[in-house]
């Protein structure tokens, strides 16, 4: 990976064969974690004749999906569930447009990656949700802990741990081109 | 000539579950970078980068920060913003 840098209006990175393999499977494994919610939504038929999109009333029971789409209130269950049903279809449907904008744009041989300002947009609201899923399954709890596992290189999670430090240092690197003087 | 008839003087009450202002919260959690949150509070919430830059240290250090305050329709909305950015966002009747 090379870092991304902001040239003539336009974020330019660098990203291995490999590297692009990487981010595209785990861009689709949030996409399917998505996909599965939006089938857990129960038909209903007036909602059918009006064209509404209306989601389920209650939490992701997968903690990873329940960290891509919290809820509205922290303490008011009633009223959480209330919003889940009027704007998680919204929500899933943003996050997939952001995965799918990240896909479209992305070199799948790897290469050169260059983005306009709304598909770097795109880009880091992606790679957020990957590592807020991975944050979810490795047990990240803490700002300054290592997650539990780690400590054996060897180990899934040490392999897992390694692959979400090198999301953030890609998605560091294009939100701080995005942050610098235009 | 006819005169109209009075008009009832009706009492309104203030509707004050309307005009108790509601407020938008975030979250300290351990996955969203620094840099993001202060790009996503100027991005979405259009704060000016010092404000920005503020706000995302107070959710760092104090575990939470009001970033809007406004009616319950518009913190909905900068909810629903903020969390399809993937940050901890939460709407609460302001107190």
């Amino acid at each position: 990976m090379r870092p991304f840098h902001r040239r003539f209006g336009r974020y330019t990175g660098w990203l291995e064969p490999a590297e692009a393999a990487l981010i595209a499977d785990l861009v689709d494994q949030v996409r399917q974690l998505l996909a599965d919610r939006s089938t857990e939504t129960p038909a209903d038929p007036l909602a059918e004749l009006t064209g509404m999109t209306v989601g389920p009333s209650s939490k992701p029971t997968d903690p990873a999906v329940a960290r891509l789409l919290p809820d509205f209130h922290a303490d008011d269950a009633e009223l959480s569930a209330g919003l889940r049903v009027l704007h998680e279809p919204d929500l899933i449907a943003s996050k997939q447009a952001a995965a799918v904008a990240l896909l479209d744009s992305l070199p799948r041989a790897g290469g050169q990656v260059r983005l306009d300002e709304d598909q770097a947009s795109s880009w880091i609201a992606a790679l957020n949700d990957i590592r807020l899923a991975l944050g979810v399954r490795l047990e990240i709890t803490d700002d300054d802990e290592l997650p539990p596992g780690v400590e054996d290189p060897e180990s899934p999670q040490a392999a897992m741990f390694h692959t979400y430090r090198w999301l953030s240092a890609v998605q560091d690197s294009l939100v701080t081109a995005l942050l610098g003087p235009h | 000539m006819t005169a109209p008839a009075p008009e009832k003087t009706e009492v309104v009450e203030p509707d004050t579950a309307a005009e108790v202002p509601w407020v938008t919260i975030v979250w300290n959690d351990p996955v969203n970078l620094m840099s993001y949150v202060t790009l996503v509070f100027q991005k979405l919430l259009g704060h000016p980068k010092s404000k920005a830059e503020k706000l995302m240290l107070d959710v760092h250090n104090k575990g939470r920060a009001t970033v809007s305050i406004g009616p319950r329709e518009k913190m909905e909305a900068d909810v629903a913003k903020l969390q399809a950015a993937g940050l901890w966002a939460t709407m609460a009747k302001d107190s």
